[in-house]
């Protein structure tokens, strides 16, 4: 297949940074994300200055300038969401995003793994949404369609999303860790896949990218916990966010994929500690399961503000009965879009 | 790579001796058994000998093993011995029909390296599935991993799994045309996942490195109208994939694909393959579709009716593609017929004797 070109002009890296001292983070990342043009968000919770090395090619938005820039709405961007706002502000083609306790991962013959160049190949490599490869990702190198793989299927459609893994600690969530304390994930996979069309997935907010420009509103801050907290045990925003992006992209027949790059998560917080928040959006979960499956659009929804905008309806209508916190959601979706469309575009 | 011990070195421990079957088709000598042996030997093999039954097929000493050829297959089925292929691995569904156990795994021809295949596909089985939801770290009952965080709860139960499909390395399974425009691709990527095919989602069944709990989905593996006298070939594995595909969906069944890999070192002759392929690729286009709208009706309860109720379907809008669509429908109905005879539950000794078979009398 044709070699990807990894482009800087295409390129912005968004760290919704939470701790203040960035200096190890940035530094760990620096042969990897010198070349590119960096977002840094502070959460506007953070009450320290944020301490970011030399180096590097960043803007950097703390809380004064979120609400310079939205006003009011500044609330949207609190705590992790507040890399949302460093999507919002982006002009780039692509956005790459990870947490600031994430450090390079190596792969299993010892390389460090650049997670920005895989993702860039994920999304400009086509996605195979509508039916399954069991060589996965036939677009990589020394791989390829199956026998039996219909070849009206074979050129794809656009990857608008791509998620990636952890190595170390995992994603897991709360209770899963409290009951496994020391389980680490050990295990690199070596493979990018589509995930098919109507099949929904836990996109994980800690390492992703995007291309902002076909998907860009449809990666919405919404959803938040009443007892939302600082560790990722302690939210739902980003498994929300990957829904929605999810039932959008299969509307508008873009791909998402999930898979490589891999990144290193270091060790923090107190998985029973967070068991108490973190019950909320568990329960959360279960009501937005059916819904999702349920979810469908009009033939006039054909960009993703459009379809942003149909779910917040559907939301307010079909959950917002079921929890006040869905109401909410859905009333942060139209101010979300309404921001994209004055802050968001150029 | 993979990474296990080499075949004289283990003796590994045979999970589920008395429950697993492996069906083997083949059209020439067995040696290839004797790569296998540390793995297979404990195991009752069923061998389908496809083409010339005048032809003796050796099978190497010690093994436990059934073989049916041609006669055979006319013998116990009679006129229904019409819908089972000839000269196509598709053959092999008969050994499906006569095994007496609940599993089986089928190897078709590997040279069989230092990977106790095996040993996974019946882990797979006998863990859950997960299709209704995507779990990211892949299989969540492996060990070493779990589900994510956003992962229902209330889905983590998963659901029976029917089909562990496993990969091949070296020689990758792709079509003519591919392997015309890429004769010396070797997959050399060896991908430690194992994961669910999501619920509504096609994919290409590959019959090399298969297995499958009989019980659950036995009579949708059935391998089609292939080979000689047919107008397709190499889509057997392909048919009974979709058919079963859509047949577990209905029946809230799931379907593994990943590890574990066989060493893949037989390649077939792109032009012999592009002939038999030829249609195959044209009609597929059309069959996908039919496959992807195909819905089952809440009566559909058992593996049996989903079939009956899909040859139907398949006559009705397959039909009107090709002549050959209608005779497969019909052979789609022999095939439950004679699956049903072979195995009713009065049916415990079968008079079913294999041909040149030591009856059951094989070193264990």
């Amino acid at each position: 297949m044709a070699q990807v070109t990894i482009n800087e002009n295409e390129v912005d890296i968004v760290i919704g940074a939470l701790h203040s001292d960035l200096k190890s983070f940035l530094n760990e990342w620096k042969p990897i994300f010198s070349r590119f043009h960096l977002i840094i968000v502070k959460d506007p919770d953070l009450k320290e200055e944020l301490q970011i090395p030399g180096g590097f090619s960043a803007d950097v938005y703390t809380k004064s300038d979120i609400e310079r820039v939205v006003g009011s709405s500044a609330v949207l961007f609190s705590g992790y969401s507040c890399r949302y706002f460093g999507f919002l502000v982006s002009r780039k083609k692509y956005v790459v995003c990870v947490d600031d306790d994430c450090v390079p991962a190596k792969d299993t013959a010892g390389n460090m793994v650049d997670p920005v160049a895989q993702h860039i190949v994920n999304l400009k490599t086509p996605a195979t949404p509508f039916f399954f490869n069991t060589l996965y990702d036939p677009f990589r190198k020394g791989a390829d369609f199956v026998r039996g793989y219909p070849f009206s299927l074979r050129t794809g459609v656009d990857c608008a999303l791509s998620c990636g893994l952890w190595l170390n600690l995992a994603d897991l969530d709360a209770p899963t860790q409290a009951l496994k304390p020391k389980e680490r994930n050990t295990r690199y996979v070596d493979a990018v896949l589509t995930v098919p069309v109507r099949s929904m997935l836990p996109v994980s907010g800690i390492n992703i990218a995007f291309n902002r420009e076909a998907i860009g509103p449809a990666l919405v801050p919404a959803l938040k916990l009443a007892g939302e907290g600082k560790f990722r045990w302690e939210t739902v925003e980003d498994i929300w966010s990957g829904m929605c992006v999810k039932v959008i992209c299969d509307h508008l027949a873009l791909g998402v994929k999930s898979g490589l790059p891999y990144v290193w998560r270091t060790e923090r917080g107190n998985a029973i500690e967070s068991l108490k928040k973190e019950w909320e959006g568990v329960k959360l979960m279960e009501e937005v399961v059916p819904f999702f499956q349920s979810v469908r659009f009009s033939q006039s929804a054909t960009t993703a503000e459009a379809c942003v905008l149909e779910m917040a309806k559907t939301v307010k209508e079909k959950l917002g009965k079921v929890d006040p916190m869905f109401s909410r959601a859905a009333e942060a979706m139209e101010e979300w879009v309404k921001l994209w469309k004055s802050v968001g575009s150029s | 790579m993979a990474a296990a011990p080499s075949p004289s070195s283990v003796k590994p421990v045979p999970l589920l001796k008395d429950e697993l079957d492996i069906v083997i088709p083949t059209i020439r000598n067995l040696d290839f058994l004797e790569m296998w042996r540390p793995f297979f030997e404990q195991y009752h093999l069923i061998i389908v000998q496809d083409g010339d039954p005048s032809k003796t097929i050796k099978v190497p000493e010690g093994f436990d093993y059934e073989l049916y050829n041609r006669n055979d297959i006319n013998r116990i089925l009679g006129p229904k011995a019409s819908c089972i292929s000839f000269k196509d691995s598709a053959c092999r569904c008969f050994g499906y029909m006569v095994s007496k156990k609940n599993m089986l795994q089928v190897a078709k021809d590997p040279s069989g390296k230092d990977i106790n295949a095996l040993e996974q596909h019946i882990k797979n089985l006998l863990s859950p599935s997960t299709p209704h939801f995507f779990n990211t770290l892949y299989d969540p009952y492996r060990e070493g991993t779990d589900f994510v965080r956003g992962y229902p709860f209330s889905l983590r139960e998963g659901v029976p799994t029917a089909v562990s499909h496993g990969l091949w390395l070296n020689i990758p399974d792709y079509d003519a045309p591919t392997q015309l425009v890429k004769p010396h691709e070797r997959n050399t990527r060896y991908v430690d996942a194992v994961l669910t095919i999501p619920k509504g989602t096609l994919f290409p069944m590959c019959g090399m490195n298969l297995a499958f709990d009989r019980e659950l989905i036995g009579p949708a593996m059935y391998f089609g109208l292939m080979g000689d006298g047919q107008p397709i070939g190499r889509y057997d594995d392909m048919w009974a994939g979709w058919c079963m595909k859509v047949i577990c969906d209905h029946l809230g069944l799931g379907v593994k694909t990943g590890l574990p890999y066989i060493w893949h070192s037989k390649a077939s002759n792109p032009f012999v393959n592009l002939k038999k392929e030829y249609k195959g690729i044209f009609w597929q286009e059309d069959i996908i579709p039919f496959f992807q709208s195909a819905t089952l009706p809440k009566e559909c309860t058992s593996v049996q009716k989903c079939y009956i109720e899909l040859s139907k379907q398949v006559k009705e809008k397959l039909g009107a593609i090709d002549p050959y669509f209608v005779k497969l429908a019909d052979a789609m109905v022999t095939w439950i017929e004679a699956w049903d005879e072979l195995n009713s539950p009065s049916d415990t000794n079968s008079s079913k004797k294999a041909n040149g078979a030591p009856l059951p009398a094989a070193a264990k």
